[in-house]
């Protein structure tokens, strides 16, 4: 039935004309992206005025110039619950418009939310994980306006009682950027509902309502105004994404939308206490995004009030422009929005117990941030312990071939060299690739103990990863076993001496450094399993003793 | 906004007049002879439909069109539905017959060939449902409401969609987008609403049992304008699935009977949680209409050791003289039944209006706001959004809703909040605070269920605070979510008939049992009823 009841809108700039119109077919754009994190470190900005190519030095820069940047960020995480929040409409990004929509999400008359409690679980994982206070008792708002893609003119919504409250993150600064532990505030999470999306002709004559999102659980995070540069609110994006991920909550993709961050920037004079007039920045779908719209923002306004312009920045909504790399005007706005909030008579209040968040407490991971404490107590620098941790993947990866007896600074060597380095070359995930943690901490075990060299070592990771099998097997197969039988090298050496008797006639005329050669004709006859130290002092020997 | 603080106004004038302490009610000598009582089996139609279906004395079709050709006959004047599902509920009937010739009276369920006639707010499958709004015409749902489908599935069968104020919202049913009803007891005057074709439909038996919809009296009042059975069960005793939303945080499902035990059978079938709706109650749904025997001997005492509390503050000033004495001897009555009856003072009970009005249309605002046009609905042609919405609602929404509108609209914005809607909510808690706390001192507690009986047609039309004044019965129970009974208690002067009055039993959370106990005895009716009934019953030609 939703098939037939969607019906066109027509509006004076987004919609006009349009001549009997139902709902759409068209494909959405499939998407290229995969689910791996957006980094915030790589900033691929050299479309960017110099201007704001600012980095870490950023803050204090702008304190040379008598300014301050306050920065608070609205999160917005879609919850990847099997139904939506309140009717059991599957949700899939991408499917055909209006193909998962029933009497509920469509604002029906006489249709009854009824609360989906995955939700709420969700929502208490991810208040803990923010070190929030849980409100034991909580309750929904509707919070009203009119849009089309609204079906039923409110959303539900969490107003004055958020389900949690009070809590902070804790993150680390890449170490490109500066690097330092920061501590942000986290105002309050949230539950609320998705709208749908509206989706525009071509021409511009006529705009059609895709309703398939409208009814989708939302966190919505709301930080303390904490952040005071572009890198620091982007790392909070990054870190408020691992965790969403960590904990299984949502995908946290930004290009499909799953993770909104909107970002509220205000410069003031340094020593001021009282805040500048704040400028709402929007549609930024990386946080590299994040990190060069809000550097735009602050050098643009930072300009204006050493030009005795300050009354120039107004209460607004910017929207940030990936292609000219600056924020424009979207809309001011005139006073403040009245949603005219007030209780959902639908539902009833949310009512926990302690039994319930403590199963919940107990039944989650170990967060990034104790991830990274740990790794940093095994003594790996902030380098190796924000790649290993960042990334739930690479970090289950690595804590796996601790278990099995690696030792961690070798382990991350391998993880952060010649992993990585395939990975990024094949554009995969760790979990894509056959390589075991076992067979990683075998490797690492075989070279330690002499089995294989480093350098057989590399051959045979390249072939775990790309073909699977165990460590043994490889060096079985290609018979890669390390000769350390002195014996048996002494004899190489004595055939390759013997092979190249110029050479030798030179190096005893005093050219010594010929001596590598002589070790890379023996490593050549060994296939390369010669032990090299042995190899070495027994070939030096061998220069050294006839002459 | 000046219609809530007029009303409120209003009614302190009324308030100052009430008594304020409380003593023994003494009417006894104030009332006319103890009535004589008539004796007999408790009247229900649902029960003798059952009995004669299943014994083969009538087929669900000849029920189905003995209703039917009354309907056809008495719908020019009365104008209950909007829509009559005639033919559906003919093809219904005769399957039902199937189902009893091969399968016997195994195959029925337990409401087989009870013709019930639902409220146009309740969604019904594939049948028009408008709310009585022109913006839902020809609007179809896909799904029944939980009270249509719950007696759907005990094989009662839709007789077709009744009239009502748009959206709820009004006491005559005037309100509607449609056409106006009248009262079978004289058609110069209101059904009362906003469920009046609803209960108009069952008083001019165009079907046995209707469903209506409660939010400030919209069934009580009608009940008592139409001299029909009328029940208000408990906040979330019957699920609001497919109930269109005026105010959610007060409505409840409803239904009218010509007997108590007709509604208590509906009752029965109807009531119990949901899942489609969380705020519908899981608590135990008993057989109400079990034991509802009545003690036909006055001596035998049937209400010995039930305490009944008489709401002083509902018989006072602005209350039709005949309406208190109809009540009084009512009182009387259930005093000689063996009940001891008091008056009792709720001091808040005049608060309860204005703070009604302005939580119902907040509400209504939101509750509202999804008719723009969009997904459904009447949509009018515009070049911009904004005259999209405003052209589609301005056209088709009415006057009355579009006041509630705005005046809900104004209440939850900015800055008149605390002073409106939180202070509403304040006086919620202290009526329902009062009411529990009489209701602690009594088992039941007993008003008239409209300050007046029926009125003209139009006499209010064009005074909605005279019409808000008259929901000062009825609201104080939606505002405190108890349950409560509207029976025919007396007559006063009007018509050719007279016009009916009736007593509204309010019993505490889930008590609808109680009531019932009360008012199945309340039905041994005086012998000056037989007159009005007999009266009445002749206007329509022998159709009873
Ligand atoms: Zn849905």
């Amino acid at each position: 039935m939703a098939l037939t009841l969607l019906r066109g809108i027509r509006t004076p700039t987004l919609f006009r004309r349009n001549a009997g119109l139902f709902f759409t077919t068209i494909h959405p754009p499939l998407s290229s992206f995969t689910t791996r994190a957006e980094s915030a470190q790589a900033t691929e900005s050299k479309a960017a005025p110099k201007s704001i190519q600012l980095a870490t030095k950023e803050a204090a820069e702008h304190k040379k110039q008598g300014f301050e940047a306050v920065i608070g960020i609205e999160t917005h995480v879609q919850l990847s619950t099997v139904t939506k929040a309140f009717c059991s409409c599957p949700y899939n990004y991408g499917s055909q418009p209006n193909s998962t929509v029933c009497p509920t999400c469509m604002g029906h008359p006489g249709t009854l939310p009824v609360l989906n409690a995955k939700v709420v679980e969700c929502a208490v994982k991810l208040g803990l994980a923010l070190n929030c206070e849980i409100s034991m008792t909580s309750k929904f708002d509707r919070k009203q306006y009119f849009y089309p893609d609204l079906p039923k003119g409110y959303q539900i919504s969490q107003f004055d009682i958020p389900i949690a409250k009070e809590g902070y993150l804790d993150l680390d600064l890449p170490v490109e950027f500066g690097g330092g532990h920061r501590r942000f505030g986290v105002t309050r999470v949230h539950i609320e509902e998705d709208a749908g999306k509206l989706l525009h002709s071509e021409s511009g004559s006529y705009s059609q309502v895709d309703l398939n999102r409208a009814g989708v659980p939302l966190l919505e995070i709301v930080s303390e105004p904490d952040m005071r540069t572009g890198i620091e609110a982007a790392e909070y994006g990054a870190e408020i994404q691992r965790l969403v991920r960590y904990l299984g909550v949502s995908n946290g993709n930004m290009q499909e939308g799953s993770l909104r961050c909107d970002v509220n920037v205000s410069v003031r004079p340094v020593g001021q206490s009282k805040f500048g007039t704040k400028v709402e920045i929007k549609n930024m779908n990386s946080f590299s995004a994040i990190n060069r719209a809000i550097d735009y923002e602050i050098s643009r306004q930072i300009v204006l009030h050493k030009e005795g312009q300050a009354d120039q920045i107004v209460q607004e909504t910017r929207l940030w422009d990936e292609s000219s790399q600056k924020t424009f005007t979207m809309r001011k706005k005139e006073g403040l929005a009245d949603y005219r909030y007030f209780p959902e008579p639908d539902l009833p209040e949310v009512v926990l117990t302690s039994d319930y968040i403590d199963e919940i407490h107990k039944s989650m991971p170990e967060l990034p941030e104790a991830k990274r404490r740990r790794y940093e107590n095994m003594g790996l620098s902030m380098q190796d312990v924000l790649f290993l941790a960042n990334d739930d993947n690479v970090a289950r990866f690595f804590d796996s071939t601790l278990e099995h007896g690696a030792d961690a600074k070798l382990a991350a060597n391998w993880i952060m060299g010649d992993i990585a380095a395939y990975l990024k070359n094949e554009k995969l995930s760790i979990d894509e690739i056959k390589l075991t943690p076992l067979e990683l901490s075998e490797l690492i075990a075989s070279i330690k103990n002499g089995t294989i060299s480093g350098k057989i070592g590399k051959e045979i990771l390249i072939e775990l990863i790309a073909k699977g099998g165990t460590v043994k097997s490889v060096i079985e197969e290609k018979d890669l076993v390390q000769i350390a039988d002195p014996a048996a090298i002494e004899a190489m050496v004595d055939q390759a001496l013997a092979d190249n008797p110029k050479q030798l006639e030179q190096y005893r005329a005093g050219k010594t450094k010929l001596q590598g050669f002589f070790a890379g004709q023996v490593m050549k006859a060994s296939k390369g399993k010669a032990n090299p130290v042995l190899l070495n002092k027994i070939l030096g020997e061998k220069l050294n003793a006839n002459s | 906004m000046p219609p809530p603080l007029q009303a409120q106004r209003l009614l302190l004038s009324h308030r100052r007049l009430a008594p304020s302490h409380r003593r023994l009610f003494t009417v006894v000598s104030s009332l006319p002879s103890a009535p004589t009582l008539a004796t007999g089996a408790v009247p229900s139609s649902i029960l003798s439909i059952r009995e004669s279906l299943l014994s083969g004395e009538r087929t669900a079709a000849d029920i189905t069109a003995d209703y039917l050709s009354r309907l056809r006959r008495t719908e020019p004047s009365v104008r209950s539905f909007i829509h009559v599902a005639d033919a559906a509920a003919e093809r219904e009937a005769e399957e039902l017959d199937r189902r009893i010739a091969t399968g016997g009276r195994e195959a029925v369920g337990p409401l087989a060939g009870v013709i019930f006639g639902v409220k146009d707010n309740l969604c019904t499958a594939n049948m028009p449902s408008t709310g009585g709004s022109r913006i839902l015409d020809g609007y179809r749902p896909a799904y029944d409401a939980t009270a249509v489908r719950r007696l759907r599935e005990a094989d009662a069968i839709v007789v077709g969609k009744t009239n009502l104020d748009e959206f709820g919202m009004g006491s005559t049913t005037e309100g509607s987008g449609f056409q106006v009803t009248t009262n079978p007891w004289d058609d110069s005057r209101v059904p009362g609403g906003s469920s009046g074709g609803s209960a108009s439909a069952v008083s001019a038996r165009q079907c046995v049992v209707s469903l209506g919809s409660d939010t400030g009296g919209s069934v009580r009042q009608p009940a008592s304008f139409c001299g029909v059975v009328g029940l208000k069960p408990t906040y979330g005793r019957v699920s609001r699935f497919g109930l269109m939303a005026y105010a959610s945080s007060l409505v409840v499902v409803g239904c009218f009977g010509s007997s108590v035990i007709d509604t208590a059978t509906i009752l029965s079938v109807i009531a119990g949680h949901d899942k489609m709706d969380s705020t519908s109650s899981s608590h135990y749904v008993p057989d109400y209409k079990s034991e509802l025997i009545p003690q036909d001997l006055l001596e035998s005492k049937p209400l010995n050791g039930t305490r009944i509390g008489i709401i002083q503050e509902t018989l006072g000033e602005g209350v039709e003289t005949g309406v208190i004495s109809s009540i009084k001897a009512a009182a009387s009555h259930l005093e000689q039944l063996g009940s001891v009856v008091e008056e009792v003072s709720l001091p808040s009970f005049c608060l309860g209006l204005p703070a009604y009005y302005i939580l119902a249309s907040s509400e209504a605002s939101s509750n509202l706001s999804r008719y723009d046009g969009i997904r459904y609905g009447r949509q009018i042609s515009a070049d911009d959004l904004n005259e999209l919405y405003g052209g589609s609602r301005a056209n088709s929404l009415g006057h009355e809703v579009k006041m509630r509108i705005l005046m809900g609209t104004y209440a939850l914005s900015a800055g008149y909040y605390d002073a409106y809607y939180k202070r509403a909510q304040q006086v919620r808690t202290l009526v329902k605070k009062s009411f529990n706390e009489a209701l602690e001192r009594y088992d039941i507690l007993v008003s008239p269920a409209a300050p007046s009986a029926a009125y003209k047609i139009g006499e209010k039309i064009n005074d909605p605070l005279a019409m808000y004044a008259g929901d000062i019965m009825t609201v104080n129970v939606n505002l405190a979510g108890l349950p409560a009974l509207v029976v025919l208690c007396g007559f006063v002067e009007g018509g050719s008939a007279g016009l009916p009055v009736g007593l509204q039993m309010i019993g505490s959370p889930f008590s609808e049992r109680a009531s019932y106990d009360a008012a199945v005895n309340r039905l041994c009716l005086p012998d000056g009823f037989e007159a009005s009934r007999i009266k009445f019953q002749d206007r329509f030609h022998g159709v009873y």
